[in-house]
């Protein structure tokens, strides 16, 4: 990574920010939990780079420990997503 | 298998990201957050299926082992918790987002080590090794932090403030050394010891962090732990110079901060104070026996039956205790025949009622309470004065009139429900026991309270029945 590569980074970094905060503060209270678990699952995109470390099989030791990162990340994503959804079905059969 | 050019790659991650940024969009309305759900995971199924098409992928039995492993316990986890456990499984999956971005950081550096033809040529810039330094710093802490709350929430170790003499300053040290190493891994990256050793000791720090916080600072701690996710996710982005785990890192950062932001406005204290503070009950205060003796009325399901009956409004104030008791679908059941006999009802939600934000909200929900019945604080205080009856149920600390009036209180400024200004209050409650604050509740001894001693969900049977024998 030189330096033109980290300002890059940082600028996307800096506005991705400022819209994470323009939307958040609309999300009603009522929805924080769902927010909280559905957030938490985005986060689990750090399974795209656990699949690279699994596998491009550079050595046993980190194809070792990208599967345990895929399994922890694609738990987060699929358990994530899911919860969420089941929760937000909840809200939505009251309209 | 046909291979993406990377160029092309980054442009499906570019819409990965858009995908996610509508996603949340979709979730500022009731009405359109499920959609918005599906549209965040259609981003996440697009770059997961991209990222397989990636060249530099050319073994993928792990790969399949992994996502199969992970999507069985995902599914099994996310279909049987109970909606009242929901606090300690987010927790959980905070925790295993953080470790899998250690572990891919991680990876990165010993792929990038064993690259180079001589410990000198190391391919990594300082800027990579901060951000692997950060990722396995953020995540490890993330992970072991997480772990400790799973524990607490579920009950498997004491779920109150547990410390010991110097703990802060064990704290400081242990963050220190941590800094230390990630100092060192900057310095001399010719070899990975020094971030695993990194790794273990904010694996220590994230568990020593956790420990001291306790009971109702919890909500605080998790939407912390969702933000430190997103960073280490972001962390991670950066080491591998990937764009959307950037932005998707940053957008889970900022809604875990403001989250937590939300979550200390609701307490009035400092994110400092819930963090590194000691709840201790003041000295001056009134004692309990002070406060309650002679004082306490006691009622009975019967009694309160006849006060429901000439009511024609009525607030639930639901607290912790109400989800310890699963007494959501007995509250759903008074709140539908106190409707059929012409009573309106309404929910007083306070922000840190229960153990994660939304907590009581996603409870309610799963028993057909409609949303637009819970009023937050602020619709809900001007409410109390034109209300027959405020029906506390497991709340104490929320409801605790020495906010407003006791300076020198551990809740001094706190905002409250003023149920206090309701015709009459009945306090659903096991014993007097005091909150987590540790302080008496003078609104079970004022004057216009009624205590129903008994556990929540059987005191409300209780109720129904008497009101249908009127």
């Amino acid at each position: 990574m030189d330096a033109h590569t980290l300002v890059i980074g940082l600028t996307v970094f800096v506005l991705s920010i400022f819209v994470g905060v323009e939307i958040i503060t609309k999300i009603p209270p009522t929805l924080h939990t769902p927010l909280m678990s559905g957030s938490n699952a985005i986060s689990g995109i750090t399974l795209i780079g656990a699949l690279l470390s699994a596998g491009s099989q550079h050595t046993a030791l980190t194809a070792l420990l990208g599967t345990l990162a895929v399994v922890l990340a694609t738990i987060n994503v699929v358990g994530g997503f899911l919860v969420t959804h089941r929760m937000l079905e909840m809200f939505r059969r009251k309209d | 298998m046909q291979e993406l050019p990377s160029w092309l790659i980054d442009l499906f991650y570019l819409v990965a990201a858009a995908l996610f940024i509508l996603g949340l969009k979709g979730l500022t309305r009731p009405r359109t957050a499920v959609r918005g759900n599906i549209t965040g995971a259609c981003g996440m199924l697009l770059a997961v299926v991209v990222t397989l098409l990636d060249h530099h992928i050319i073994d993928f039995r792990w790969i399949l082992l992994g996502l199969a492993i992970g999507t069985a316990v995902g599914v099994i986890l996310a279909l049987r918790i109970q909606m009242t456990a929901m606090p300690q499984l987010v927790a959980l999956f905070n925790g295993f987002g953080g470790g899998a971005s250690a572990l891919v950081a991680g990876a990165a550096l010993i792929e990038a080590i064993s690259a180079a033809s001589q410990p000198e040529a190391v391919g990594l810039t300082a800027a990579n090794l901060v951000a692997t330094a950060a990722s396995g710093l953020i995540g490890a802490v993330t992970l072991t932090g997480s772990l400790v709350a799973f524990a607490k929430l579920q009950d498997l170790i004491s779920s109150g403030a547990t410390s010991f003499p110097g703990h802060q300053a064990a704290n400081a040290l242990l963050a220190a050394v941590a800094l230390g190493l990630a100092a060192w891994l900057v310095g001399d990256p010719s070899g990975s010891g020094s971030y695993w050793l990194l790794v273990v000791v904010a694996s220590v720090l994230g568990v020593s962090l956790v420990l001291p916080i306790g009971g109702a600072d919890m909500p605080v701690v998790i939407a912390l732990l969702n933000s430190y996710s997103g960073l280490a996710a972001a962390a991670t982005g950066f080491v591998l110079s990937n764009n959307v785990l950037i932005i998707s890192g940053a957008l889970v950062g900022a809604s875990g901060v403001i989250l937590t932001k939300i979550m200390c406005e609701a307490m009035n204290r400092s994110l400092f104070n819930v963090l590194f503070g000691v709840m201790a009950p003041s000295e001056e205060g009134a004692t309990a026996d002070e406060v309650y003796a002679g004082k306490i009325k006691s009622t009975s399901a019967e009694e309160v039956a006849l006060l429901f009956d000439t009511a024609r409004r009525v607030m639930i104030v639901p607290g912790y205790g109400m989800a310890v008791a699963q007494a959501q679908h007995a509250v759903r059941d008074l709140t539908k025949l106190l409707e059929s006999r012409g009573c309106e009802v309404l929910f007083a939600i306070h922000p840190v009622a229960g153990r994660m934000p939304g907590h009581m909200n996603v409870l309610l929900a799963e028993a057909d309470i409609p949303y637009d019945k819970l009023k937050d604080l602020d619709e809900a205080n001007p409410l109390f004065e034109q209300t027959d009856i405020a029906l506390v149920i497991g709340a104490n600390d929320v409801v605790n009139p020495l906010a407003q009036t006791d300076p020198n209180s551990p809740i001094a400024g706190m905002p409250i429900l003023e149920v206090g200004k309701a015709r009459t209050v009945v306090v659903v409650k096991r014993s007097l026991s005091p909150g987590f604050a540790g302080i008496p509740n003078p609104l079970f001894a004022a004057d216009n309270t009624l205590m129903l001693f008994g556990d929540g969900q059987a005191a409300v049977r209780e109720l129904i029945a008497a009101l249908k024998e009127l």
